[in-house]
């Protein structure tokens, strides 16, 4: 069935900005590129976009394939197409990659145009606030002044919940799953060690390591493994593996147990694919991503423009974004008297649960998803 | 959804006690509807006096439910209190057959008063008398408005209208108004023991 309403074959494309961009640090992009993906159809009066910002590790390729034999479709396929709870019949719905990202638009490793060589370490630290100013100009690019929604999981619902401080107006619906106002200690450390494993990779070379013709492979690699530790609970670990031998013992540092062989292949696979630079600067935004900060940590006056109906969303078994932080933000809404509802999903998959295709969880965004009117209005009146 | 017919059809599938709620609960104001099932009660305040309603609801299904509804829903459980409410955010702050099913009664009720400006609580009352000829012939009560039998019952802190009175007194609770219904109809002599639901509106002394 899920495969019956596939979006089919889709295509990225490519927006070029041939703007200077000015990025929270106070750095500038000369210009710069973003790639994206749409599926279904944009409607007469533009009033069914659906934007879904990715996370850490994602990109423009959200849902479909890219040819027949495509071994996988799109980071978030499950979710949407024909019939599926993102209905592409009813929405037409924007994937990009995000500005530092590595699948195409501008970042570290795509070639600056003053010097005609990989950014490497000259590009700059980008933030939650600069993806979704950047996002706010593709929109303009496609000629869309209001989206219907704004969905992320993650750093994708950071993302959601920017846009609705930054482009109030520009929002009808945010949904924000499995995601925090901000990240605590713990969490940051997390990225620290990710990071710091990348750094001291001796092929890191400060983030120039495309000029040696060389990766800092064991830093990704390791980053990674850490970071597939804390997106599954401890019980969903259990298990998938347990402490089941691939053979048996055999008093060796080599892969012995199951969950071993899983952490060595997802840092392998990772680490193939993905740029070091890239997941150091994705680190980094989730980190320095608060909006409370600037109202002395209340969220509550953070979110005080905000003009969105929102469905938060969060994963019992989710540690790295748990149901506490979705609450906070569930809380500064309900002191803004916002449109807002908040599931808390019985999930054993931990952090991963927003990706996966839970029956309850896909209900709910079909539910709310399919309420969505299909028509522009004039955000800062009433609106029921 | 301003269909007055519409309403009308609407209102006869919902339950008795709504009718009063309404009476009670201010146009155009903030309301906060504790263990609210599928939304029924929000969606019929929501309609009839243009309420800004906001759910509490425990249970997947109903959560689910709400969100079809278009109702504002919040999953959590009652019994960890109302933490995530500000004091005083609400106009009226509803807590509707509920009651009886909670552990933690005394607390949920304290914390309703800290955050609504008025509250309004139903439960069975269990001194009604068909109630009290089943004690009396032996057995438990099940009826209609307690459906369960002893072992299977949510139910577990039943108490009459005077046992409630008597908590409103000893913590310091005001009582506005009180309503006592039997079948649809208004019981006023001897209510402990004719009525069988009972709806207070309460404010803080």
């Amino acid at each position: 069935m899920q495969e019956n309403n596939s979006i089919g074959i889709v295509a990225p494309q490519t927006a070029h900005f041939n703007e200077t961009f000015e990025l929270k640090s106070g750095e500038t992009l000369p210009q710069f590129d973003l790639v994206f993906e749409t599926y279904g159809t944009l409607n007469a009066d533009k009033s069914n976009a659906v934007l879904i910002c990715h996370a850490l590790s994602g990109h423009h390729h959200v849902a479909g394939k890219h040819h027949e034999g495509d071994k996988y479709p799109g980071w978030w396929d499950n979710l949407i197409g024909p019939g599926k709870p993102l209905d592409t019949n009813r929405f037409f719905v924007i994937g990009l990659n995000n500005l530092g990202g590595c699948h195409g638009s501008s970042g570290p490793s795509s070639i600056n145009p003053i010097t005609n060589k990989p950014w490497g370490s000259a590009f700059p630290i980008v933030t939650v606030e600069d993806w979704v100013n950047s996002q706010a100009h593709l929109l303009n690019h496609l000629g869309i002044t209001q989206l219907a929604a704004v969905i992320g999981g993650s750093l994708g619902g950071m993302q959601a919940l920017q846009w609705t401080i930054a482009y109030p107006e520009r929002v009808r619906h945010a949904l924000v799953i499995a995601s925090a106002p901000n990240l605590t200690a713990q969490n940051m450390a997390f990225n620290e060690v990710a990071r710091q494993a990348i750094i001291t990779d001796p092929e890191f070379h400060g983030g120039d390591y495309y000029e040696h013709g060389v990766v800092p492979r064991r830093g990704l690699r390791i980053a990674r493994m850490l970071g597939h530790i804390t997106y599954l609970s401890d019980d969903a670990m259990g298990e998938k593996f347990g402490r089941k031998l691939k053979d048996t013992i055999k008093y060796s540092f080599d892969v012995e147990f199951e969950m071993e062989s899983y952490l060595r292949y997802q840092g392998d696979k990772f680490a193939g694919e993905f740029d070091a630079n890239t997941y150091l600067r994705m680190t980094r935004a989730l980190d320095y991503y608060d909006p409370a900060l600037q109202y002395n940590g209340d969220l509550s006056k953070a979110l005080s423009k905000a003009k969105a109906k929102f469905l938060v969303l969060s994963f019992t078994s989710d540690w790295r974004f748990s149901p506490a932080r979705s609450r906070e933000i569930v809380k500064a809404l309900l002191d803004n008297e916002s449109t807002v509802s908040y599931a808390e999903v019985t999930a054993a998959h931990g952090h991963d649960a927003f990706l996966m295709p839970d029956k309850h969880y896909h209900a709910i965004l079909r539910s709310y998803l399919g309420n969505i009117e299909l028509s522009n209005i004039e955000i800062g009146g009433e609106h029921a | 959804m301003h269909d007055n017919v519409k309403i009308t059809n609407k209102m006869a599938k919902f339950r008795q006690d709504f009718a009063i709620i309404a009476n009670w609960v201010k146009f155009n104001s903030k309301v906060l509807d504790l263990g609210c099932g599928d939304g029924e009660l929000l969606e019929f305040l929501r309609d009839s006096l243009e309420v800004k309603g906001y759910g509490v609801e425990k249970d997947d299904a109903n959560v689910l439910a709400c969100v079809k509804n278009r109702i504002n829903v919040i999953q959590m459980d009652l019994e960890d209190g109302l933490s995530g409410f500000e004091n005083q955010s609400f106009d009226t702050v509803v807590l509707s057959q509920t009651l009886q099913a909670m552990h933690n009664t005394e607390g949920i009720v304290l914390e309703m008063l800290r955050v609504g400006a008025e509250v309004i609580v139903t439960f069975p009352n269990f001194g009604y008398w068909r109630n009290r000829m089943q004690i009396t012939a032996g057995r438990m009560p099940v009826s209609k408005a307690l459906p369960y039998q002893w072992y299977d019952t949510p139910n577990v802190h039943l108490c009459t209208i005077n046992d409630f009175d008597v908590f409103c007194k000893n913590h310091k609770i005001e009582i506005l108004e009180r309503r006592v219904i039997t079948d649809g109809q208004e019981v006023s002599f001897l209510p402990n023991l004719l009525g069988s639901l009972a709806m207070y509106r309460l404010r803080t002394k």
